[in-house]
């Protein structure tokens, strides 16, 4: 048995030879090859020559001498060293981590939560609308999701009605800081709720309704069938995500916070993007400071990568799965 | 068979599945309520006269006071028409391109036997962690001199390579034995792409290209940093100016017109109405595909 496979083995390593010359790769393959040409050439021009940018953290960029005719900051590290001694170091990095976590904590639940609901609706026809429906917030651009954010929190606006409901006193919920984070994570679970269900949805059709039969002969209740069957048929999925999501970290929705923040409320709103983003494009009076940005962007990155390797780790060790 | 199970289910089930059932449907009611009343308020706003809107900014139920005047506005609002000119024409040279470019870079990481796939796979998927960032993205624009052209956006964003990699799961998908059959005919690669490849995945292009869609018709950062000329701005960014910043955009090139005033808060409305209509218009077309597109290439991961 042994011996035959090895011989069976010893023939395919000879009628399938382990080198191939490259002229022979050419003539079978270069039809592929022409087709990742014109992706090849976009990732150099728009992925890969950007990063030989990134050198500017290490100079003193001048918009009119360009990248070569800067001259290089001395010492080197000093944008990198003018970010951590920034007096909006703590506030940024803080209000990045604040509001991740929150999202992760909140929004990535919440789709889960959909689902496992979901998947109890017996009326195929109730289930088919309520899917429809949730995924509609998804197709709302974040432009007018926001605008339509300020117009319920504005002054007599409908947040504020619901409020006084309840006893409140009429406020511009976006002029206080401490409502800002209610309205950025429920948000973000309002556009992303029922999209982000799909991924779950479809998993739950992998488990066997056996399970479900079994379970009732043995008289669980659908509380019980859910919380023993549905929700460990989802665990793996859940995982998966749960780790992809923790390797952006420092990703927070910035294009968001841009459209809803102001000066009053910068104390709890203003990110790591959001930060840089006024340094080069909105500043105060000032040059835009393009080197301390990317310098800033680049230890965004470097801590995204830690994030990602380590939660990698992780994962690996744990549940023996991972990105690489 | 299911139908019988069904039946036979409802009688056997105990009072407190049922009340289970009855708190989950209400939940779910609730929740379908707040994912469309924000939207029914829109709608219900675009249609109300502009003296009602300043004076009850809440609730609405009802379109008040019938009008279509703040529809007659933004159809004739020069930068409104403008916005929809430049979105158009970046989503028609865009979503090509886009598709193009996914399949060929899906199909390359799908097969098997190249020398340097595993070099040039680790390059596409390098990008995906890695990104030069938002001042040098612009430095680079500029440098293409792309800065201040439309073609800025259409470049730099003609490929995802997550895209490509759900592409590249579905291309999987398809039995090897269709293509090795081809290839012994004599099918060359293109060939065998657009001949067997391409009409098996359809359901997943179709979802690829509502993403790719949806992105560009809702995209607006990077044409707020890459484009200088009002004339240029998509829709999306005419909107921030109109509907956040209540910026000089609009009012300078309407400011003698006494109609802008007359409609000044529900024309926002009507402009919202306008720029989301056409995407939830398609998605209902293209929802049957995601169970079969998306899924096959998300679960796998």
């Amino acid at each position: 048995m042994k011996t035959s496979g090895r011989s069976a083995s010893a023939a395919v390593m000879k009628t399938r030879p382990k080198k191939l010359s490259w002229r022979k790769d050419w003539s079978r393959n270069k039809w592929k090859y022409l087709m990742i040409l014109p992706v090849l050439v976009w990732l150099i021009l728009f992925c890969y020559k950007p990063m030989y940018g990134l050198v500017i953290a290490f100079k003193d960029y001048k918009i009119t001498r360009g990248i070569e005719g800067s001259s290089w900051s001395h010492p080197w590290y000093k944008w990198f060293q003018s970010f951590f001694e920034d007096p909006y170091f703590g506030r940024v990095v803080g209000n990045t981590f604040i509001l991740s976590g929150l999202t992760i904590l909140f929004s990535f639940p919440a789709p889960i939560i959909l689902a496992l609901m979901i998947n109890e609706v017996r009326n195929s026809h109730f289930k088919k609308v309520v899917q429809t429906i949730t995924y509609l917030p998804y197709f709302i651009s974040l432009v007018v999701m926001c605008a339509l954010i300020k117009t319920f929190c504005m002054q007599n606006g409908l947040f504020n009605q619901i409020g006084m409901l309840f006893g409140g006193s009429e406020k511009n919920y976006l002029a206080e800081p401490q409502y800002f984070r209610s309205i950025y994570v429920l948000s973000d679970i309002w556009q992303g709720i029922g999209w982000n269900s799909i991924i779950y949805l479809a998993a739950l059709t992998g488990i066997d309704m056996e399970l479900y039969e079994a379970a009732r002969v043995d008289g669980a209740n659908r509380w019980q069938q859910m919380v023993h069957i549905t929700f460990p048929g989802l665990l793996p999925t859940v995982m998966i995500l749960f780790i992809l999501r923790m390797g952006n970290i420092l990703n927070v929705g910035y294009e968001k916070i841009l459209l809803l923040y102001n000066p009053n409320i910068y104390q709890v709103s203003d990110v790591i993007s959001t930060y840089t983003y006024r340094l080069s494009f909105a500043p105060s009076g000032n040059q835009p400071m393009y080197s301390k940005s990317t310098a800033i962007g680049l230890f965004n990155t470097a801590v995204n990568v830690v994030f990602l390797l380590a939660t990698n780790a992780i994962s690996r060790k744990t549940t023996e799965s991972g990105l690489f | 068979m299911k139908q019988k199970n069904v039946v036979r289910h409802k009688v056997k089930e105990s009072a407190g599945d049922r009340a289970f059932g009855i708190v989950i449907t209400m939940i779910l009611i609730i929740l379908c309520i707040l994912c469309l009343y924000p939207i029914w308020y829109v709608f219900c706003a675009s249609f109300t006269n502009n003296t009602y809107l300043v004076s009850h900014p809440g609730f609405l139920l009802i379109p008040h006071g019938f009008t279509l005047g703040a529809y007659k506005l933004a159809f004739t609002h020069p930068l409104l028409l403008s916005g929809y000119r430049n979105t158009l024409f970046i989503l028609l040279v865009s979503l090509p391109l886009n598709l193009i470019l996914t399949i060929f870079c899906g199909y390359f990481m799908s097969c098997r036997g190249m020398k340097l796939k595993k070099p040039i796979v680790a390059l596409l998927l390098f990008t995906m962690f890695v990104n030069a960032g938002m001042i040098p993205n612009y430095l680079n624009i500029r440098s293409l001199g792309l800065y201040n052209s439309l073609w800025s956006l259409i470049l730099s964003g003609s490929l995802s390579i997550y895209n490509s990699i759900i592409c590249r799961t579905a291309i999987d998908a398809v039995p090897d034995s269709l293509s090795e059959a081809a290839y012994i005919d004599g099918a060359s690669d293109p060939v065998i792409l657009f001949r067997i490849i391409i009409p098996l995945i359809k359901p997943t292009l179709a979802v690829l290209a509502l993403y790719y869609g949806v992105q560009h018709w809702n995209a607006w950062f990077l044409a707020s940093i890459y484009l200088k000329d009002n004339e240029k701005l998509p829709i999306q960014n005419i909107m921030r100016a109109i509907l956040i910043a209540n910026s000089n955009v609009l009012n300078s090139a309407a400011a003698e017109n006494d109609q802008v005033n007359q409609f000044a808060e529900a024309i926002k409305y009507s402009t919202i109405v306008l720029t989301t209509v056409p995407v939830m218009c398609i998605y209902p077309f293209i929802q049957k595909y995601f169970v079969k597109g998306v899924m096959i290439g998300a679960v796998k991961g």
